[in-house]
């Protein structure tokens, strides 16, 4: 209940994306444009080994000889890839030891975010704060990571790849692009060759993980890519779950985001994987705004591993994503929760492939989808079944909320079951926002744009239920934000 | 007091009231009758501001406020209370999270303290043992899957936990049986007090049974055609509309 009246706190309180602001940190950038010497670049800046640098130029090799695809439902203005910096980093010459050593200005931009939970105070080192490791990324190079000795005594091990390329370089490279193969995808060959950094999580066989895992991505230099890259392994038996929240500053021209997140789950492991994503969207006419291109799969290659996505998507001006699972292990299961809203010019063709490949693996999906303004919103799944897959069970739900009369809302389910065995459901609505809903919440006292941020909260109930506390309720904020000057 | 004054009523173009005077002092309870389609719940949507009912003449006040001038969410801050005959369902939002949300609006936009949540729990355990409703219901989404009779009654139960001072009851009685009319009856009779004006929009003489009127008032056509006490709604009852049909009115004038 607290959590509604704080949604309709922010409703009142807020009039435009808040988050429109730059810093002014100083920033290192590599020169503009990509070939081969800016991966060298990037991989000599971060003193990374050999084998890495080659890796990197072999997607690099691979990334030329591809094309930017062009089937998703969304439209964008081409992205000029040699008008892109491809690395820029804070500059720092030493790792700072405490809070006091960081930039203020970076800390200032954790001020102003505003929305940074109790994250803040864990960065700010209060008190009593909750134990929410961060390993908050300032634009492309982690900047402070907190509790690290805690986890080190647990034996999970959360720090920037970068880092982990040093300190475990054996296990980043036994892992590394084995879910998301460096040819998988045009932006994932992209980011394999040029990610500057990101987290990286191993969780030892059966470990339970101390506390939520959590990261900050914030684009913040003028025309610079974003290429994170994320690894999560959780060995036999363990469990953690990382959270992830991005909002980003405002800017003029369009700025591209393509990362790349690789779980893996090996037997009996469970990870769960939580985003909010609350990019730049662009203005009224749909100038500037992030395009957020990313690949997310998971590998349950562990009989009965568990991995569940859940994401939150209010922002970006295009949006095209697909948090999968291969479902390899026998008994694994797999989850995609998602609540996906556009408003204004916003589009988003976003979804999740469900592999079947193991026995009696089993998967669930619910989406839903929010659509107001002139935004465009589409869910594309899969759900496929391989013929040796017995016993493979599915149930999908996909809901779609119209707001207004111009936005669009479509879903394109694919299903391929070649196995007579499996069970598979779908269930999908299309609804618009009652107005005779919306007129019975105002009789009850609500303004317009509180009724509308409760019945759309509403709507998302079930997702939202799925995310850890303290992002449920930042996520609910985020729904009314979101849709604010959609009705009327 | 309620103050309605030649007030002139269209949806989509197409007239239903037409020069409709009629007030309610404070402390009274008027009931408000008439044959199907005489116009009885564009009265309520209309003093309550429902969108596409269209104020075209006339004038409607609530303790000297001018309720025209107001959007829905002003009105209900000013104490206007509509109870609507067919109650609408909102999926995934718990009963007490909609009501305490409401109230909360309310006291912002009239610039009191809002209700802190262990409050409103204790509020809420009070009403609905009141009204003999289930605790657990009031934590399932408001209205999904509630039958017609339960509807209803969280419709009281809202009523009785927002405190209006004009409370507008549309066909309350319609889906419920004997004893759950008799609870509500008893919901609403509590909140009676001089200051608060209520309008009972029935079909029906049933329910003024439990909820006694001080007036009574037969609309037809779009406007008040007859008044008296209580009396007028066993007549209503023992005679029917027939009078008050178009082609009646119309001979009579």
């Amino acid at each position: 209940m607290a959590a509604v009246k704080e949604t309709v706190d922010a409703v009142v309180e807020l009039e435009r994306y808040k988050y429109g602001f730059t810093s002014d940190v100083d920033t290192e950038f590599a020169p503009k444009g990509l070939n081969a010497d800016i991966v060298r670049f990037i991989s000599e800046k971060k003193g990374e080994p050999q084998w890495m640098l080659e890796w990197r130029l072999a997607a690099y090799e691979r990334w030329l000889a591809m094309e930017e695809p062009t089937w998703a439902s969304v439209r964008y203005e081409p992205v000029d890839y040699q008008d892109l910096h491809y690395y820029a980093a804070p500059k720092q010459k030493e790792g700072p030891k405490s809070l006091d050593e960081v930039d203020p200005e970076l800390l200032e931009v954790y001020r102003k975010l505003g929305i940074p939970l109790k994250e803040q105070e864990v960065l700010a080192g209060v008190q009593g704060a909750p134990k929410v490791a961060v390993d908050a990324v300032f634009d492309s190079v982690s900047v402070v990571t907190t509790f690290k000795a805690e986890l080190a005594k647990a034996g999970v091990i959360f720090m920037p790849i970068s880092e982990a390329l040093r300190e475990h370089p054996e296990l980043v490279r036994q892992y590394l692009g084995t879910v998301v193969p460096v040819s998988d995808n045009y932006f994932a060959a992209l980011n394999s060759a040029v990610f500057s950094d990101g987290s990286f999580v191993y969780v030892p066989p059966g470990v339970r993980c101390p506390m939520e895992l959590s990261t900050y991505f914030r684009i913040n230099a003028s025309q610079t890519g974003q290429f994170e890259r994320t690894l999560i392994i959780a060995d036999k038996g363990s469990y953690v779950s990382y959270l992830e929240g991005c909002t980003a500053p405002m800017r003029d021209e369009n700025q591209l985001h393509a990362a790349v997140v690789e779980l893996v789950a090996l037997d009996d492991a469970e990870i769960k994987y939580s985003t909010v994503q609350n990019w730049y969207p662009g203005d009224a006419e749909g100038r500037g705004g992030i395009y957020n291109f990313v690949t997310k799969r998971a590998d349950c290659r562990g009989d009965r591993s568990k991995v569940s996505w859940t994401q939150v998507e209010t922002g970006s001006a295009v949006t095209w994503k697909y948090p999968s699972c291969l479902l390899k292990g026998e008994e694994s299961s797999g989850e995609f929760y998602s609540i996906a809203i556009t408003n204004g010019r916003q589009q988003a063709d976003t979804g999740t492939k469900m592999v079947h490949l193991g026995k009696n693996s089993k998967s669930r999906i619910i989406a839903k989808a929010v659509s107001a303004g002139r935004s465009d919103s589409t869910y594309r799944g899969l759900v496929s079944v391989h013929p040796k897959a017995t016993g493979v069970r599915n149930f999908t739900q996909c809901d779609s909320l119209l707001i207004g009369k111009e936005c669009g809302s479509h879903t394109i389910p694919y299903i391929e079951a070649r196995n007579g065995s499996a069970q598979l459901e779908h269930e999908a609505t299309t609804t618009r926002l009652s107005e005779d809903q919306l007129f019975y919440a105002q009789q009850r006292g609500l303004s317009e744009e509180e009724a509308v941020a409760l019945l759309v909260n509403g709507f998302v109930r079930d997702v939202l239920q799925e995310l850890p506390m303290e992002f449920a309720v930042e996520a609910q904020k985020l729904v009314a934000i979101s849709l604010e000057g959609s009705v009327g | 007091m309620l103050s309605i004054f030649n007030l002139h009523v269209t949806v989509g173009d197409k007239p239903i009231l037409n020069g409709l005077t009629l007030d309610v002092p404070a402390g009274e309870v008027h009931a408000v009758m008439g044959p199907n389609g005489a116009g009885k719940s564009t009265l309520g949507y209309a003093l309550t501001g429902r969108p596409g009912y269209e104020a075209t003449a006339g004038s409607a006040s609530w303790d000297g406020e001018d309720l025209l001038a107001l959007d829905p969410a002003e009105r209900a801050a000013k104490g206007v209370f509509l109870s609507f005959q067919y109650p609408l369902e909102i999926p995934g939002v718990p009963a007490m999270t909609f009501i305490r949300t409401a109230l909360n609006a309310q006291k912002r936009a009239r610039g009191e303290a809002e209700v802190s949540a262990p409050d409103f729990l204790k509020l809420v355990r009070a009403a609905s043992t009141r009204l003999k409703m289930n605790f657990d219901m009031l934590k399932r989404p408001l209205n999904v899957g509630f039958s017609g009779g339960e509807k209803k009654r969280m419709e009281i139960l809202q009523m009785v936990l927002l405190e209006p001072s004009l409370l507008i009851l549309d066909e309350t009685d319609s889906g419920l049986d004997i004893d759950a009319l008799r609870i509500v009856a008893d919901g609403v009779n509590a909140l009676r007090s001089p200051e608060r004006s209520m309008l009972v929009i029935t079909h029906y003489q049933r329910l003024l049974d439990y909820i006694r009127p001080d007036r009574v008032h037969v609309l037809a056509a779009g406007r008040i055609v007859a008044s008296g006490g209580p009396e007028l709604a066993l007549q209503l009852e023992a005679e029917g509309y027939d009078k008050y049909a178009p082609e009646a009115l119309q001979g009579a004038a």
